[in-house]
């Protein structure tokens, strides 16, 4: 085998290894196979099944490119005009009513258009109109449904109305579920077994069509929040904000639970919801209980995306369910992207929609985005790539490697790379390394809006206290534990650097969150030198003793002082963690015990309030600091809550001061006053200490040189449309990396024989030998 | 002989009721309905209600083995144990929780895990066989010690060095395959070559071994000695008779493994990022998806007794003294 692949690439590229091959290997094997004969073929013979046998691998390697044999692509492939990317987890969910993990929210992101969307370049991040023609009229109401002014307490609004206007000849991608005949005869909303004997995906229907989107798609979508089949993961919030919502749900309920029994199709325009009307086919209202500023942010996201009645439709045919095509797995959108191959097993891959109407390259950024190249495009047409891959790989090793040799254009950095792609120069500042840039790779980083944080419950007496006087002392232990805890080292060791230790609860780009000395936790900290210095570790042993444990031992009963740290299960690689951890208590000479639980397990003892230290983490919905601080608000509290799973409040904190100066705050729009309150919030936080409050990820990702105008972030998903590939570039770059060596393969042909050959040799001696070598000499 | 095999399908039945019930008690130990739902629904915002509607939806909102508000058989019936289970004994694998048609799921990824087992059981087979046929060939010479312990060597590394030193060197140093990926009709075969050659090599120690064992104990029998006092040239011992002989204990480990290649390997699929069947089940494990879990076990059950009563009746084949009464 090894020979004819020789022999194969020797006679396409006609170099010095044809003629090694031709001149030299092939006699040589024929006159050795003819010489051990071993093989009793005639020397014709043994020429033709070599022949056959070239000719059989180089048919099976023309399946390859001609330059270039690692290529996971077709030839065809090459040169055109798209972007390769790289998902690990497959995603469970693409109807928008249920899609919600990161992983999902990346493809349905680039498919759906909700009505407003963030601008790509601006920070703080801007809400901006997407199909809405302009932002939303938004109007307070109170109790008697009268129309109230602006500035009004936010007590006295009964109702927030958000009236939305879309623009007109918004167009839906090509699906059959519009597809009609000439009298409008819907050609495949009853289909019937025999219609789709060759039906096993989407593309095989053979007819489209499209239609305008129009504000009843809108309203349909909010419909779906509450219907009961589709569980939505934001029912349960919305129920509490949309007017009618919950009410709504259960009507779906009852009706779904009197329909024949195949019916699949509810036809939701059927049933009016009180909290959102159409106005006109480009106007819609949503009407919500009280003031939530907030709510204009989830009209940034999925859930608030059209879904036509039609693909509803067309999707609730059993016929269709039988064969797995749903919604979920086959969306339809208006937005520059369409899933035209859903394959989560092995690839996913967008196709530009060819019904998207014109967007343009934002025009201004912010201050270095024009040195960054990322105002080139400034008012362009986009979408400016035709096709995105998303290939699925599960390891790292592969996805980097094959980063590296240019067929993934964008990747994330695993643990096991990082100190090959990044390194750290001047004040800490990550750089790529020298190899990363001689290839043109570049590192791109951004912090998350999520922040990863240790909690205490304080329901627990030992670190939350149940009397006045021991909650005093349990507070003094947060205190302690949170200097002794150190973050900066963690995020060294376990996170190479790649966080920002968190002063409180808001995280970096999100108004709230200030930075320098203003923003420094004084508990933790002190100001040296410019910088904050994490305390020292007597301070932390002081309050310690103040709390009643002095050298960490319990003053009234003379017995050390162990803590429990509840963590879901372990691999043997966060043992380290583990270890860590122990360690930063032991500098106290609290002994911390690890229970280490299933996710499941681990959840419930949340939800019951049975864990004493937990690990835990969030990040954002929207970018906003009452979806930070809203986390430790009273009335979030897990336990004993009456929403249920819907609280957030996972340290069970109680605070009067900060729950009156949340409920004040929420509601307010940004600026100085509202600043001054969350300054006063995450000052009484930072005294209280419920949290360790850990660290924000730095999320870093490494670019090669053809990919433009990226400004990462994980707020605004929609992303893809602005980049664009210099795709003669990258050509070029993976011919120069990915030349095929070759000499392996002439010495592992050497090595062969020199291994065969003694064997074959002592076979024909062992074989023309005779049976008793004695014999012939008693003969004689 | 068709006795035989329907009596060994009907003591299947038993086997195939214990072992769904192991998995069904082991799986509900570790996750209880309420958890599937909130791992289905997410964390966020999950109200108690939107997890009993999940579960009412799918058919989780029954006691799992035993319904004490029921009468007579319906204590039985009414439960999520036999619910779910009834229909997996006529292959009706249902629906995954998150919706997709089980059957069908399997169907697209068995291929792919088949392109890979199939021909690396069909290499590793031969070349493992000539090899051991080639030491025992040349036994107690250096060609059968440095054999032995080259297979040696092959056995101490872990098979995921192979994987990755192959990466390493054949894919990423020479460029002469992908590292990764699938790819459909002639195109798949540039992604074969290094996990199958991989496959080959990672079980070319113990197997080589295993196979020179057999070999070798079979060399010493009176029929081999007979053969040679024939006159007959060794590589016609070897071939003809040793081979022939050897057949029963080849065939024990070989034929049993033949329905399962549709399984697939969960790293190699994993590694190779090839969409086959090895990981389908820990996805489902990962995601408590107990409906794929269930049909997974069920289907590598099945699928195992199928083997053993293949390997029984190719014993039938290759050893006329074995009759199946």
């Amino acid at each position: 085998m090894l020979i004819c692949i020789f022999i194969s690439y020797g006679r396409q590229n006609e170099t010095l290894l044809n003629i090694v091959a031709k001149e030299w290997i092939v006699p040589m094997l024929m006159t050795r196979i003819s010489d051990i004969q071993k093989i009793q073929l005639k020397g014709n013979k043994t020429k033709t099944i070599v022949t056959i046998l070239v000719c059989v691998f180089s048919f099976l390697l023309a399946a390859c490119d001609q330059m270039v044999w690692n290529n996971p692509y077709p030839a065809s492939d090459s040169g055109k005009n798209i972007l390769y990317n790289v998902f690990t987890e497959r995603p469970k969910h693409l109807d928008p009513v249920q899609s919600y993990s990161a992983n999902e929210i990346q493809f349905t992101a680039q498919i759906y258009q909700p009505p407003l969307q963030y601008h790509y370049l601006k920070r703080p991040f801007t809400l901006i109109p997407y199909t809405a023609s302009k932002m939303p009229l938004v109007t307070y109401y109170d109790h008697n449904n009268e129309p109230l002014f602006d500035h009004v307490e936010a007590d006295e609004i009964a109702y927030t109305q958000y009236e939305i206007s879309i623009r007109p000849g918004v167009l839906y991608q090509p699906h059959p579920a519009f597809a009609a005949d000439k009298a409008g005869n819907w050609l495949y909303h009853q289909l019937a077994d025999k219609d789709v004997a060759m039906v096993y995906q989407l593309s095989d229907f053979p007819k489209s069509g499209t239609r305008e989107l129009t504000a009843h798609d809108y309203v349909y979508q909010i419909k779906r929040l509450a219907h009961p089949k589709l569980h939505s993961p934001i029912y349960g919030l919305m129920a509490d904000y949309i007017v009618g919502l919950r009410e709504y749900a259960n009507i779906l309920k009852d009706t779904l639970y009197n329909q024949p029994e195949h019916a699949d199709f509810l036809n939701l325009n059927m049933y009016p919801l009180a909290g959102v009307d159409v106005v006109d086919d480009y106007t819609y209202r949503i009407k919500i209980n009280g003031k939530y500023p907030q709510f204009i942010f989830w009209l940034a996201m999925p859930f608030f995306a059209p879904i036509p009645w039609e693909a509803d439709l067309f999707y609730a045919q059993r016929v269709l369910i039988d064969k797995n095509i749903t919604l979920d797995w086959y969306p339809v959108g208006t937005g520059p992207y369409m899933l035209t191959e859903n394959n989560p097993n092995l690839r996913m891959v967008l196709e530009k929609n060819p019904n998207f109407y014109g967007e343009y390259y934002p025009e201004e950024g912010m201050p270095g985005d024009f040195e960054n190249g990322l105002l080139a495009d400034a008012g362009e047409l986009i979408p400016f790539i035709d096709k995105v891959i998303f290939s699925r790989e599960r390891e790292g090793i592969p996805r980097w490697n094959k980063f590296l040799q240019g067929y993934y254009d964008v990747t994330g950095i695993g643990a096991d790379s990082f100190d090959q792609a990044v390194q750290l120069v001047g004040q800490g500042e990550a750089t790529v390394t020298e190899a990363m840039s001689q290839q043109g790779i570049r590192l791109e980083a951004s912090v998350a809006v999520s922040t990863y944080y240790i909690g205490f419950n304080m329901l627990d007496p030992v670190v939350g206290g149940t009397t006045t006087e021991t909650r005093n002392a349990a507070r003094k232990l947060r205190q302690a534990i949170s200097i002794a805890v150190d973050y900066e080292e963690y995020i060294s060791i376990f996170a190479n650097g790649r966080g920002l230790p968190a002063h409180g609860p808001v995280a970096p780009a999100v108004p709230g969150y200030r930075q320098g000395r203003v923003g420094m936790n004084t508990i933790v900290y002190d100001w040296v030198n410019d910088s904050p210095q994490r305390k020292s570790i007597n301070v932390a042993k002081r309050l310690l003793t103040e709390a009643g444990y002095p050298n960490g031992i319990d003053q009234r009963t003379g017995a050390p002082l162990v803590l429990y740290f509840d963590v879901t299960a372990r691999s043997s690689e966060d043992r380290a963690f583990l270890d860590w951890m122990r360690k930063q208590f032991h500098k106290l000479n609290i002994q911390l015990v690890v229970r280490s639980t299933d996710y499941n397990r681990f959840q419930d003892k949340i939800r019951k309030g049975n864990a004493q230290i937990f690990e835990w983490g969030w990040h954002a919905d929207y970018p906003d600091p009452e979806n930070f601080l809203f986390l430790l608000y009273g009335p979030q509290r897990k336990v004993g809550n009456a929403s249920g799973g819907t609280a957030n409040n996972a340290a069970n904190y109680n605070n009067p001061e900060y729950d009156r100066l949340f409920e004040q705050m929420k509601d307010m729009e940004n600026g100085v006053a509202r600043q001054m309150i969350i300054d006063q919030m995450v000052e009484i936080l930072r005294n209280d200490a419920p949290w360790l409050w850990g660290f924000h990820p730095k999320e870093y990702g490494l670019y090669h040189a053809w990919f433009k105008n990226v400004k990462p972030n994980r707020i605004s998903n929609n992303n893809v449309k602005y980049y664009r590939i210099d795709t003669d570039l990258r050509e070029r770059k993976r011919k120069e990396w990915n030349r095929p060596v070759l000499w392996p393969m002439g010495l592992g042909l050497v090595l062969f024989v020199i291994g065969v050959l003694p064997a074959a040799l002592a076979y024909r001696r062992y074989e023309s030998s005779k049976a008793i070598s004695g014999l012939s000499l008693r003969s004689d | 002989m068709l006795r035989y095999i329907v009596r060994r399908v009907l003591y299947a039945i038993p086997i195939l009721i214990g072992v769904n019930l192991l998995t069904f008690t082991l799986f509900f130990v570790v996750n209880t309905p309420d958890d599937m739902a909130r791992m289905q629904l997410g964390i966020k915002y999950v109200t108690p209600e939107a997890i009993d509607n999940w579960k009412i939806e799918h058919g989780y909102d029954k006691p799992l083995l035993f319904n004490t508000d029921q009468d007579g058989l319906n204590k039985l019936t009414q439960t999520i144990f036999f619910e779910k289970s009834v229909a997996m004994f006529a292959f009706e694998f249902g629906r995954s929780d998150e919706g997709r048609d089980i059957g069908y799921e399997i169907t697209l990824r068995m291929l792919p895990s088949f392109a890979i087992a199939f021909p690396v059981f069909v290499l590793g087979l031969f070349s493992y066989i000539t090899f051991a046929l080639v030491m025992v060939f040349f036994r107690a010479t250096y060609i059968d010690f440095w054999g032995v312990v080259l297979c040696v060597a092959l056995m101490s590394v872990s098979s995921l060095f192979y994987i990755i030193g192959g990466q390493f060197l054949i894919s990423k140093l020479w460029h002469l395959v992908p590292i990764s990926g699938f790819g459909a009709g002639l195109d798949i075969i540039k992604f074969l070559i290094l996990p199958v050659i991989i496959g080959v090599i990672s079980s070319a120690g113990a197997n080589t071994r295993w196979y020179r064992t057999i070999f070798l104990e079979e060399m010493g029998k009176e029929y081999v000695r007979t053969a040679r006092a024939k006159g007959l040239s060794e590589h016609l011992v070897l071939f003809k008779h040793v081979l022939k002989n050897a057949m029963i204990p080849i065939l024990t480990g070989a034929v049993v493994l033949v329905p399962l290649l549709f399984l697939g390997s969960l790293i190699v699929e994993s590694f190779f990022g090839i969409p086959g069947l090895g990981s389908y089940t820990i996805d489902a494990i990962n995601s408590q998806d107990f409906a794929v879990v269930r049909a997974m076990v069920f289907l590598g059950s099945v699928l195992y007794i199928v083997g053993l009563i293949l390997t029984d009746i190719s014993y039938t084949l290759v050893d006329p003294r074995i009759r199946l009464n």
